[in-house]
């Protein structure tokens, strides 16, 4: 199973690696997320309520989920271009396992989010971020278990759906509320509280308060338990119902 | 090397419910060729898919290459070759790179992959083109790698969907004295689908001829051919039903067809045997309006088996 996955690791890899507009956009991006973020910072941080912590150790850690969610989640799209092209089937008459041939696709598609997310958070530090190493580092693998959930989560709906049409507003209407729920982009601190009980049923904004404490350097903070066991479930769950989808007869 | 017994496959869709194949029987042995030929939509590819377990069977039974098709599918394709009707490469990717990862998947090296890869290409007409993006391959250079993928792990049982789809006659030619040097050379077995009569006849020992999701005829080319060959007499008559019968007894007339305002019956020598049938007809009673005598085309032995045009 491990060598399928490498195989197919390796062969995915190679790939990507053959369009340069890609890698150059995919290398922007983060920079891009810091420069046209980093203005409006300041001011936001002054305000009441906002998250405990330096501006950017908050700021940082939301982005890089950010950075997860949004690298891992359109995966799916490759996978419908596979099926229509035919490589799927043809792979699946090989004897390799079919979670191999899922996990190295999500191992390609986590290594290059790994690769992203360090780059962000190097760029941040010459922003003026001050993060401990060993916390930039465990947000950074935290971020890694995201993008397995994501990513495998993702090719399960392509292979479901087969159609991009059918993908993208799914996507759509999956990624907003993650996104406002989770405390990326605007504090839930400034919450009413339904909407906070809402947020706390929402894995994600586990996931950013356990980055945001990992990058204060709290190591002892529950949140960082809690975020990394939300990461891990989600990771889990992620790659359990996309093995079920790879293993189904029409997929 | 397959067997199956009442292997069936139902679709459902939205508005209906396909049979796609009703109850076949098959047997192939080692180191044969075997052709499905069939009209579009026979069920010759849900039938292949379901041997190559890409497709669960909704009744039946079969072995394939000595494993059970539902405890062990991971055995059957380990030993299976599958070249699908509509191919499956990435545009992206680069010939060799294509060749030596399935070859990976197959449990072989990248080293032994990547020397059978060269090897085939040579023997394809795909030399020179392993650092060759797939996306700028033509159609029947694809269509030749399809293949290819099917055999870099020397499997001893080869499906093929329609092999030579797309292809220019020299690569047909070429295509069929792989096929027939996987048999001769390897000792592979080789169950292949076309609807072109000329590739089963060349290539297969047996052919199974299939409508509709049954097995309608089978045997080797030369049986189907003594089956289906003669010549077509058509006759114009005012009373089809009566003629019909008349003509159904006749001991000339090896078959009988209804068609429009008339009859098709097929017999031995159409230019000696045309004339005792009208006088038959004639003698009946029957009135004959005109007569045309034809020499089979590959669509007449279809309309003949299967009561259906190869030319829709
Ligand atoms: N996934 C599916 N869903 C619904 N119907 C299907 C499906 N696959 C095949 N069919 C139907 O089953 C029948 C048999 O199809 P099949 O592809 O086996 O034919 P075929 O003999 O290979 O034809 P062709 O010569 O056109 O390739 C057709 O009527 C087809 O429309
Ligand atoms: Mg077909």
């Amino acid at each position: 199973m491990l060598r399928d996955a490498m195989i197919i690791f390796r062969y995915q890899l190679r790939l990507l690696l053959r369009e340069p507009v890609w890698i150059i956009i995919t290398m922007i991006q983060p920079l891009l997320y810091l420069a046209l973020f980093a203005p409006l910072l300041e001011p936001i941080a002054k305000t009441q309520g906002f998250p405990p912590g330096d501006a950017w150790q908050v700021f940082v850690p939301g982005l890089l989920i950010q950075l997860g969610i949004f690298g891992s989640m359109f995966v799916g799209f490759g996978i419908i271009a596979e099926v229509r092209w035919g490589t799927i089937e043809r792979m699946r008459v090989t004897p390799a396992s079919r979670l191999g041939l899922l996990l190295g696709r999500v191992l390609r598609d986590t290594l290059v989010l790994l690769l992203q997310a360090a780059l962000l958070t190097v760029i941040a530090v010459a922003f003026g971020l001050r993060v401990p190493l060993a916390g930039a580092l465990v947000a950074v693998a935290i971020v890694g278990l995201l993008g397995v959930a994501l990513s495998s989560l993702s090719y399960a709906a392509g292979l479901w759906l087969k159609s991009e049409d059918a993908l993208a507003p799914l996507l759509n209407m999956v990624s907003v509320p993650v996104l406002l729920l989770s405390g990326i982009l605007l504090p839930m601190e400034f919450a009413p509280p339904w909407l906070r009980h809402l947020a706390s049923a929402n894995p994600f904004s586990h996931v950013v308060d356990g980055s945001r404490a990992a990058f204060r350097g709290d190591y002892g903070a529950s949140s960082l338990t809690i975020g990394l066991c939300a990461a891990a479930g989600l990771a889990v769950v992620g790659l359990l119902i996309a093995k079920r989808t790879f293993e189904r007869e029409s997929a | 090397m397959i067997t199956a017994r009442g292997l069936a496959r139902t679709f459902k869709t939205r508005t209906a419910t396909v049979e796609a194949v009703r109850g076949l029987d098959l047997d192939v042995a080692a180191g044969e060729i075997v052709g499905l030929l069939g009209p579009n939509g026979a069920g010759k590819t849900t039938t292949q898919r379901m041997l190559a377990t890409l497709l669960a069977p909704t009744a039946g039974t079969a072995t394939v290459a000595g494993c059970d098709l539902r405890a062990d599918p991971v055995g059957v394709r380990r030993q299976l070759g599958y070249v699908s009707q509509a191919g499956g490469t990435n545009p992206g990717a680069k010939v060799d790179e294509e060749l030596i990862t399935q070859g990976q998947l197959y449990g072989l090296t990248a080293a032994t992959a990547a020397t059978r890869a060269r090897a085939l290409c040579a023997s394809l007409d795909l030399a020179d083109l392993g650092d060759r993006i797939i996306g700028k391959l033509s159609g029947g250079q694809r269509r030749r790698l399809d293949i290819a993928l099917g055999l870099v792990h020397q499997p001893k049982l080869v499906f093929l969907d329609e092999p030579s789809t797309g292809l220019d006659p020299h690569s047909r030619a070429n295509l069929w004295s792989h096929i027939r040097g996987l048999r001769d050379q390897a000792g592979a077995t080789i169950l292949l689908t076309t609807h072109y009569l000329d590739e089963a006849d060349a290539l297969c020992d047996r052919i199974f001829i299939i409508d509709h999701g049954v097995i309608v005829a089978s045997g080797t080319p030369a049986e189907l051919k003594r089956r289906i060959s003669g010549d077509l007499v058509t006759f114009e008559v005012d009373d089809v039903e009566r003629a019909t019968a008349v003509l159904r007894d006749h001991p000339e007339a090896r078959d009988v067809t209804a068609v429009e305002r008339g009859l098709r019956v097929t017999v031995d020598r159409g230019e000696a045997q045309a004339l005792p049938l009208m006088r038959a007809l004639d003698d009946a009673g029957v009135k004959v309006g005109s007569l045309h005598i034809a020499h089979p085309s590959l669509d007449d032995v279809f309309l003949t088996l299967t009561g259906r045009s190869l030319r829709e």
